[in-house]
Order: structure tokens, then sequence, then C-alpha cells
């Protein structure tokens, strides 16, 4: 017994000392790298899940993308490279894809990950007995048959994923679908353990029975409190991970968080408090960071009957869009270099390119004195009909700052009167979704970096169009936009229809504000979707 | 006396069975529910987590099943957010946390408390008394959710003495701040409390015949004024006291301990049904339990009261 720790000691002490010394500069830039090589940051919320099929939010998704790797990963631009397979290639026009898998690839119990492994986690994340609330993804990436799988409607072992060999992946398509490589680097469509899973049930994740395949490994879990992760030595490329853990702290509060980022305890925090970015930023210039997050905050109309009757008149949408001083809301309420919107998917989306909204040319004078013409022309406002509007918008200092703002826009430039309704998140959510309101505060963040993550959401069908905005040319130009290798000009119109009848009101495009302490580097800074790999991490000795 | 305590606790259980099926009808009652997010689910994508936790079967059947699961197997069920988790595991994992910074802080409260309200009272309308009495007010007006970052600031950021949050197990450096912020405000009622009572009781006919009897002012304070005048603090302490080692999401938010208040608020925000009763029960027999022991601790205290 003593025998068997004295050599476990031994060898994880050479262990150790041979990383130490592989790891005593960076091996792509040469800085000298710390000793310390640990990273403390700091999560808003528990994350529910780390099981990949289940999860559904992106600070569980910040984990699993340490934990487990998929097909392809990003890189800092979120550019796709290989993670567990190195070449993939489309046939059949696009309806097939062919993974190629390296053949190093390891579970965290030494086990080889193969394409069975993919296979089973896909098809596990299709399977209604699974109950993911992320079926659905599974399903818009057109796999063959994951749609009638999920409606319960065909057994999961039909679904268009097969492993020819252990290490080819072949995945057939119900349509063709260009962007479906990128769709792979999202959780859903991570691998799982097999035996792990059926093994231990609900609770496989949990770190005393979780097998992963990623650059780290689930070391601690307390709920509410903290996770830690470690580094994988059986990952692949587990030479080039420099830190050796990464410790995520649960902070609900922004600034409980930002007081102890600045004692020292955090090395990284996103979510700052609302406002503070340009304090922290004059005060801190190199801790303090800004870059584009695929997110678009907007306000929705009620199409239906339900909502008031002036709505269905196209001059009151445009003249209430209009009136909304964007820049103000920019820069005197949100203050973290947020875009003013006119268009609704973000101008950082990948592939996507912005097109010219006619009144997002015109200064806020053109645009508030066509807002007035056009509210006085519908027979409302000042001297017409009176009209009153209910905003709803869920409990958030933000949300009510920016919804008290444009009520004030509406009421001085228009006559219009806003009653102003918040509640709490789930009760805000069933309201919407019923259709209680006039306009109601709502943003979107992409699924993936494509622009159909977006424009999608305005199509009738869609889940979270809770406006029920619909018009045929939009339907029929998504449609097709999935299978056309330039779906640019399908965008362009989609948004050029969207500004006209002014579908919603866009108000701005999202960044992301961060702190980070100036001796991590790595961090990618351009990736729009902040999808950070920890393997990318490291810390440098101070000089 | 024993015959008093099984009546009480065979009163619990319709108690228990009451508070079970009201929150199981309120849950549902409020509107949203676990799976409600942003983007609607397609409807079959519904159907399918609804079967799996049961949720599609009509509502007595579900709170007969859950009612079985409690009773006979302890079962509690699985929590429909923290999707890797069932709730005797969170039960099991916060509430530890939570009666240890709870029983800290009562402890504290009372000692403090009854110390400043006792001196206060004897020393009635000297600066000792306006002392005692300025620093419960002020206990008082400063809420916990003031008092918690400004602690953090004070301790973790400008002295650098205490880590700004975290558990890790119940380290004693991580306990203090939570016990200061919570105590703070049960100190000080218990202090009013204190001093207001025994201001009565030292005016009472049975502490003028002892002090005419000629004893010493410690032992008429210690003997015969204290145990009466812990009547109405104990009537107090029994909720109290429930109501720390239940946990405050204050605590549990600003100090990240992870206990059991935290997981209660979010419950009833994100719908979470599981959690949500499982702790609702948790909280409800602790206070069924501890009003008995406040009833059993008044007929110790005071012999004119018999059950």
């Amino acid at each position: 017994m003593k025998m068997k720790h004295l050599f476990a000691y031994t060898a994880a002490a050479a262990l150790f000392a041979g990383t130490a010394f592989a790891m005593d500069t960076h091996p792509v830039t040469g800085e000298k790298l710390a000793e310390n090589q640990e990273l403390t940051y700091r999560l808003m919320d528990q994350f529910p899940t780390l099981d990949p099929q289940l999860n559904e939010e992106t600070v569980g998704f910040h984990v699993i993308r340490d934990i487990f790797e998929g097909l392809i990963s990003q890189d800092e631009n979120g550019d796709l490279i290989p993670g567990v397979a190195t070449e993939w290639t489309p046939s059949n026009e696009n309806k097939t894809w062919t993974f190629t898998l390296r053949q190093d690839a390891k579970w965290s119990n030494g086990d080889p990950v193969t394409a069975h492994d993919f296979v089973y986690a896909w098809k596990r994340a299709a399977d209604p007995a699974t109950g993911s609330p992320y079926s659905w993804y599974v399903e818009i990436t057109q796999i063959e048959n994951a749609g009638a799988i999920v409606a319960g409607d065909a057994d999961p072992d039909t679904l268009g994923a097969r492993a020819v060999d252990d290490y080819t992946l072949e995945v057939n398509l119900d349509s063709p679908l260009p962007y479906f490589p990128n769709m792979t680097t999202y959780a859903t469509l991570f691998p799982v353990h097999q035996e792990t899973v059926e093994a231990h049930g609900a609770e496989w994740t949990s770190p005393e029975n979780i097998v992963s395949n990623g650059a780290f490994m689930l070391d601690e879990l307390v709920l509410n409190e903290f996770h830690t992760r470690v580094k994988n030595p059986m990952y692949w490329d587990a030479d080039n991970v420099i830190l050796e853990k990464v410790t995520g702290l649960v902070i609900n509060d922004h600034n409980q968080a930002l007081t102890r980022y600045l004692a020292g305890e955090l090395d990284y925090m996103d979510d700052l408090p609302p406002g503070q970015f340009p304090n922290l930023q004059a005060e801190y210039p190199d801790e303090a960071f800004v870059t584009p997050r695929l997110c678009s905050y907007y306000y929705a109309f009620n199409f239906t009957d339900s909502g008031n009757p002036a709505l269905q008149d196209v001059r009151v949408r445009q003249a209430l869009s209009y009136a909304i001083d964007r820049q103000v809301i920019v820069d005197n309420v949100l203050k973290g270099g947020q875009w003013p919107a006119y268009n609704f998917a973000h101008r950082a989306t990948a592939g996507f390119e912005m097109p010219t909204i006619e009144y997002s040319t015109w200064t806020q004078a053109e645009k508030d004195a066509k807002a007035k013409e056009l509210i006085t022309e519908a027979g409302y406002g000042i001297g017409g009909e009176p009209l009153t509007l209910k905003l709803i918008y869920n409990t958030s200092e933000s949300h009510r700052q920016i919804a008290t703002v444009i009520s004030q826009m509406w009421k001085q430039k228009l006559g219009v009167e806003t009653t102003l309704e918040n509640m709490e998140w789930k009760t805000y959510l069933e309201i919407r979704a019923n259709q209680e309101f006039d306009v109601a505060r709502s943003a979107w963040c992409g699924d993936y970096n494509e622009a159909s993550t977006f424009l999608d959401l305005l199509t009738t069908t869609h889940g979270a169009n809770d406006g029920k905005y619909s018009n045929e040319r939009v339907d029929e130009l998504m449609a097709a936009s999935k299978t056309s290798m330039d779906p640019q000009a399908a965008y362009t119109e989609v948004e050029q229809i969207l500004a006209e009848e002014m579908a919603i009101a866009p108000i701005y495009h999202y960044t992301q504000a961060f702190m980070k302490k100036p001796d991590i580097k790595g961090w990618p800074l351009n990736n729009v979707e902040n999808n950070w790999y920890s393997k990318n991490h490291y810390r440098v000795a101070s000089e | 006396m024993s015959s008093f305590i099984i009546r009480r606790l065979l009163i619990a259980i319709p108690v228990l069975l009451i508070l079970i099926v009201a929150t199981f009808l309120l849950m549902y009652a409020a509107p949203g529910g676990p799976f409600t997010s942003e983007r609607a689910l397609p409807p079959e994508v519904m159907a399918n987590i609804e079967a799996k936790y049961g949720l599609n079967q009509p509502l007595y059947v579900q709170i007969w099943k859950y009612v079985v699961g409690v009773v006979t197997q302890f079962d509690f069920g699985p929590s429909y957010i923290y999707k890797d988790q069932d709730v005797n595991d969170i039960i099991a994992q916060g509430f530890p946390v939570t009666l240890t910074y709870g029983f800290w802080s009562f402890v504290v409260a009372v000692v403090v408390g009854v110390s400043l309200g006792v001196t206060a009272a004897i020393r009635h309308n000297t600066w000792l008394d306006y002392l005692a009495v300025g620093v419960s007010v002020g206990a008082q007006v400063l809420p916990n959710f003031v008092m918690a970052p400004i602690l953090v600031l004070i301790f973790t950021l400008w002295l650098g003495w205490l880590p700004g949050g975290g558990w890790q197990g119940g380290q004693w450096e991580f306990i203090i701040m939570p016990v200061i912020a919570l105590s703070t405000s049960f100190m000080a009622s218990i202090a009013r409390i204190t001093r207001s009572s025994m201001l009565e009781v030292l005016n009472a006919n049975f502490i003028r015949t002892a002090r005419a009897k000629g004893l010493p002012a410690h032992t008429v304070i210690w003997r015969h004024a204290l145990k009466p005048t812990m009547l109405p603090v104990i009537s107090y302490l029994g909720p109290a006291f429930v109501g720390m080692i239940t946990g405050s999401v204050v605590i549990d938010i600003y100090f990240s301990t992870g206990g059991i208040g935290q997981f209660f608020v979010n419950s009833a925000l994100n719908r979470d049904y599981g959690v949500m009763m499982g702790v609702t029960i948790l909280t409800g027999a602790l206070t069924v339990l501890f009003n008995l022991v406040v009833d059993v601790l008044y007929a110790w205290i005071d012999p004119r009261i018999r059950y």
C-alpha cells in the first residue's frame, strides 16, 4: 500500500516537474510564464447543467467548452479550427458532411474518442426520452430524421449520422446546409461518454462520475458557490495547455463581483455593473476591454388583435421607431460602447454585410420631423386621437432606464402615452408569449455566428416571434437562404423589408465589456460569441 | 407535558400536508413554468420534457405521487433547473451551510442583544442606556443588503483581511462577514425587546419584594428578573432562529455561500417546482418544530404556564 502511494507521488512529482520545465516560456510567443498558472473568473449565475445535450445557456457553455471538445472549435476571431475533427468535407451538394477524426483524442479515463461517441451524443440530444430543451437545435441542423425523432415519430437510431469507422463520421442532411460545420461548435453536438452516461443517470456529470474529453476536467463543484476544473493529462494537446487550474466563482451581484475583482480575488469578470464602464476604462486602461457581442436589443410590436389597433398602421410603427434617439440611449444610459441599431442582425455577425437602412442616415432632427409627420397622418398623437401603449419589460435596472427614456421621447415628440409594466422574467415571458402587450422589450443573442440566427426570428413560425410579425416574402427568402451558397442578397432584402414595415424597432447592438488582469494573456478579443477556451490562456510572469 | 408534545407533533402532520398542497397550487398558478424560455419551445419538445418529469399528468396525481415519494422514501424529487441534481442533494449541500452561519448569527444576536438590552434597562436613562439604544437603532436601520457590500468593501478591498465571499466548507474566515451581516438586525430587535421587558419586570412587585428583602442587585437581576424578562424574547427567538437557519437570500447572494436561502428564492423565480417544494417543506417543518420548542421553554421558564 505504502509503496503504491510512494510510486504515485513520485510519478506525480516527475510529471509536475516535467510540465514546469517545459512551460518556462510560452511555446509560441516566448513570453516568460508565471509560476502560478491558475485562473479565477466570475460566473453571474450557477450553471444549471454540465450535460452538453441538456445545456441551453452561456454560463454552462463556457465550462462545457473547456471540459468537452466538439468536432470543431473556434479561434480568437470565431473562425473554425479543428477540434476532435481534423478535416471536414461536404459532398452531395452540401447534403453530406464527412468528418475525419484525430486518432489521438482520448477521454479522461483513457478511452479513445471515436465517431461512435458523436453518433451516440447526437441521437441522445434528439431522443425524446432525454427531454432536452435544446433538441430543436438538432432539428435546425437539418440532420436527416431529426425532426421526426424529436416528435417521437421515428426511432433515434434512424438519425442521419453514422460512424463509417472509428474515425470517420458521416452526416446526412435533409436539405443542404453550407454552415453545418459552424453548428458543431455548440455544446448540443459535443460527444459524451456512453458508458458513463448510462452508468450514472442524471448525476453522470458530477465531479466523481464525469468522463470528458476536453483540455480540462471538472474537479470540484459546489452549487451557487464555486467549481474548479483542472488540466486533463489525457487531452491530445495537453502539452500546449498552460493553465493548470481554472476556478469559477458564482457571484450574482455585479457590484460585489467588481469589488472582489478589484481586491484581486478574480482575474476576469464580464457583466460589469451598468454604466460603470467609462469610469473603469479611465481608471484601469489596461484591464477594461470591450468587444462586440452577438446580441441585438429591440422593441417588438404586437401585430395580433390583442395589441393596440394603431400598431397595425405602418406609419405609427415607423413614427415610434424614428422618434427613438438611439444615440442618447447608447451614450447616456448604457455607456458601454454599444452601437445604435437600425437593422436586426448584429453588425459583427460572420459573413454578414450590414445593409444601409435609409433612416439610419438621417439626422435625429430629420427622424423626429418625419415621425411627427407620420403620426399626424395616421391621425394619432398631438392634435389627433390619443394613443396609449402598454410597454412591458422584465425587471432590470437598465431595461427600466431605457423604457423610461423611450417613453419620454414618445410623449414629447409624438404625444404618445406609455404605461410601463415590469415583471419578473418568467411572468414576462408568459405575458409576451401570449401577446398581452403593445410593445415588448426584447433581445436576441445568436445561437451560432450566422445572420439567419437573427433573421429567422421574424419568420411566421419562429418560437421567439412574440409580436407575431408575418410576411410571406420574408418567410420565402429565409427558407431559400438555407440552401444558398451566398445568402447575403436574401439577408439584405429581408432587412430592408423589416425596416420598411418596421416589423420591430431595433435599438442597439450589444457589446461585451469586461475586466481582465493584465498578466492573463491569450484572451480572445474578437470572438463575437465570447467563446473562450481556457486552453489558450496563460499567465505571464511579472517583470 | 409529553402528551402535549405528542399532540402538537400529530397536529404538525396535517399542517405540513396543507402546506404541501397549498404550495403546489400556488406554484402552478404562477405564470410560466420551469421550461418557459425566451424561445418558445416547439410543442413536441415541450411535450417530451413534460413527460420526462411527469408534468403532463393531472395535478392531483402529481401531488399524490409527490407526497408518497416524500413520505415513503424521503425523496423530494428532481430539480427542474439544476438538471444534474436532485432536491435531496441540493438541500444536503445548502442546508448545512445555512445552519452553520445561522447558528452562529443566532448565538451572536442573543448574547450581544440580551447583554445590550439588560445593560440598558439596568442603567435606565444613563449614557449607557442611550448608547445601547443608539447602537440597536443604528443596527436596526442598517439592512443586511447595505451591510454586506459595506463589509466587503472594508474587510476585503481596503483592509484585505477577509475573503469577499465563498464558503470553502465553512472555514472561519468565510463565516465572519455573513454572521455579522445576518445577526445585526436580529441583535437590535433582541436588545430592544429585552430592554423594554426588563424595565417592566424591574417595576414588578416581586422585584420590589426581593429588593426589600435586601438581596444584592446582581442576585435580583440574575435570579429573579432575567427569567421573566426572557418570556417575550423567547417568543421572538423561535421564529427568528428558524429564519436564520433557513437562510437569507441576501447573505447567500452577497457572500456566495451556496446556502439554502438563495436556492429558495431562485426556485421561485425559475419555477423550479422541486426545489421550491423541498425547501418549503423543510422551512415549514422547522417552523412547526421550533414553535413547539418555544412553547416548551415557556413552561420551563414560567411556572404559571401549564399545558
